[in-house]
């Protein structure tokens, strides 16, 4: 392949990388560093430490970092239990897990809401059985159930592909060499599926954090997390500039943490790849 | 040992029931002929009937297609040639490029979304144009990941005896190298249509008044409370998809398991 003219079919494709990834990014910029008239200012940027808006940051990051832990420890037993049982077919694991994503998952949440609220189906059941009855709805601890439920597929995956991409003999080489079941896990399975955690926090502490609908729905209007504020100072303040501002700063704490979790990780991933 | 297995087997069971039992709520819902959705009022096929009636539903249904299809057309062709000249730029420039790439994919929708809003009021009405465009934008960068990789590991020298044995490059290029990358262009296009028909933040900031997808639909009805007709029709997609992805079986497996910046690394790892 003649690799000098080759090179210019990307031309469209750079065109509209610049005309719809770079302008836009450059402008979401420029509009936070103006005030209304056009006159630079940083208050915008300035904003987070507003004590409004700290609260909200603090809020999403704590809920955000809640959330990946709470995917990290359902996805693990999930993934070893996987590897050591029959069911390997891949397809069909990724089948079940994938499906539930093409439901809305709007209507998914309002159908969670429907389950945990007060006088939903589960404490209905509850109440069948004596029970006491849930009271989750509106509190954070129903965000964060919202956002795992949500977001668990993009944890399970990749950590799943990589606890089943550890060749067995390293294992079997463990165990020769006489590592009980713990160890076996703990140093063998854990460090050597690092990589695809890595992936999997970036998929899930990212969306979990600028996340307004799952807050919307499930907090009851409560709690505000940043995602909220700047959806608000767009469709409901009109402060475009404020809300500019706030959303650079969130695309700074997200790209601090793809780069950390993103990058970081990648000295560890093994390299076994499927 | 027994016991840990039956343990493994009730654990999976309960993911199992945490990620299904919200759809069958829907899905019972869509049957149910009350309109409350707490009180059970006998089974029903009704919103069914009247959901082919609802115009709000069904033109918001065809937005969502029509987008979904065109933008996933208009990626897909972009894409491929977009993968094509990285795949044969020099290292310096290759990088460049795989970090423009990842941008959309790793920033966040809600950023997204408004950066684009910003810049589309300043020369489109906002509208299905400006929704396409912006959807045509977080799609790029999928498809092209899934193809970057399948282009690495073809071989060229197929492509190249082609050309010495006197293939034209058009023949050369649509019988030899389309091929041999065909599965990646598919289940870029398949990623593509999926992330369109989901996507509800970068649709919501970019769609302007006076038109609807699916999801924006749904959202502006919370509210006012869903129409039952609605958990009819996701009813019907979720087996349409259903029997589709069974049918299919699933091409766009690979691009799962890496699950995305995963085979950015590898990609890069290679070069």
């Amino acid at each position: 392949m003649n690799r000098s003219r080759t090179r210019f079919l990307a031309t469209p494709y750079i065109i509209w990388v610049i005309g719809f990834t770079v302008i836009p990014l450059m402008f979401i910029v420029s509009k936070s560093l103006t005030d209304e008239n056009g006159s630079l200012t940083l208050a915008n940027l300035l904003a987070i430490f507003d004590p409004l808006h700290r609260k909200a940051l603090v809020i999403s990051v704590l809920l955000a970092f809640l959330s990946t832990v709470i995917c990290i420890l359902i996805a693990y037993p999930l993934a070893i239990i996987l590897r050591g049982s029959r069911l390997t077919d891949k397809n069909l694991i990724l089948f079940i897990l994938i499906l539930p994503m093409w439901m809305n998952f709007i209507l998914r949440i309002l159908a969670l809401q429907l389950l945990i609220s007060n006088n939903g189906i589960i404490n209905n059941m509850l109440g069948h059985f004596g029970l006491p009855p849930l009271a989750i709805i509106n509190t954070p601890a129903a965000i964060v159930l919202g956002m795992v439920y949500d977001y668990l597929p993009y944890m399970i995956l990749p950590v799943l592909n990589s606890v089943l991409a550890i060749p067995q003999d390293v294992i079997e080489a463990a165990q020769d060499l006489g590592s009980d079941k713990k160890h076996v896990i703990t140093r063998i399975i854990i460090p050597l599926s690092l990589g695809g955690v890595g992936s999997g926090i970036t998929m899930v502490f990212v969306p979990s954090m600028t996340e307004f609908v799952i807050a919307n729905i499930l907090g009851g209007g409560k709690i505000q997390l940043l995602g909220n504020i700047i959806e608000q100072e767009f469709t409901v303040t009109r402060n475009w500039n404020l809300g500019s501002g706030l959303s650079v700063t969130l695309m700074a704490f997200v790209l601090i943490t793809s780069l950390i979790f993103g990058r970081g990780t990648e000295d560890t991933a093994t390299g076994i790849t499927l | 040992m027994k016991m840990s297995r039956i343990l493994g087997k009730i654990y999976v069971g309960l993911i199992l029931i945490f990620l299904y039992a919200p759809i069958l709520v829907l899905i019972v819902l869509s049957f149910n002929s009350s309109r409350s959705r707490v009180v059970w009022g006998g089974f029903t096929l009704k919103w069914y009937g009247s959901l082919l009636k609802s115009t709000t539903i069904m033109n918001a249904l065809w937005t969502t297609f029509l987008l979904a299809v065109l933008s996933a057309l208009i990626s897909t062709v972009l894409g491929l040639f977009g993968a094509l000249g990285i795949y044969s730029m020099k290292k310096r420039s290759y990088r460049i490029m795989l970090f423009g790439t990842k941008i959309p994919m790793l920033n966040a929708d809600i950023v997204t979304g408004i950066a684009l809003m910003l810049w589309f009021v300043r020369f489109l009405p906002l509208g299905f144009g400006s929704i396409l465009l912006a959807h045509v934008t977080f799609n790029i960068p999928y498809v092209i990941l899934c193809i970057l990789p399948k282009l690495r590991t073809m071989d060229i020298y197929q492509y190249e005896a082609a050309l010495d044995l006197g293939a034209g490059s058009p023949y050369a290029f649509f019988h030899i190298l389309i091929p041999q990358i065909l599965p990646g262009i598919l289940s870029g296009f398949l990623m593509a249509v999926t992330l369109s028909m989901d996507d509800f933040v970068i649709t919501y900031f970019t769609k302007g008044a006076g038109i609807n997808t699916l999801s924006t639909l749904i959202y502006g009805e919370i509210r006012k409370g869903i129409k039952p007709e609605m958990y009819a029709l996701s009813t019907v997609l979720f087996f349409i998809v259903l029997v589709l992805l069974i049918l299919v079986n699933l091409p766009y497996d690979r691009f799962f398991m890496t699950a995305g910046t995963g085979s950015v690394r590898e990609v890069e790892h290679e070069k």
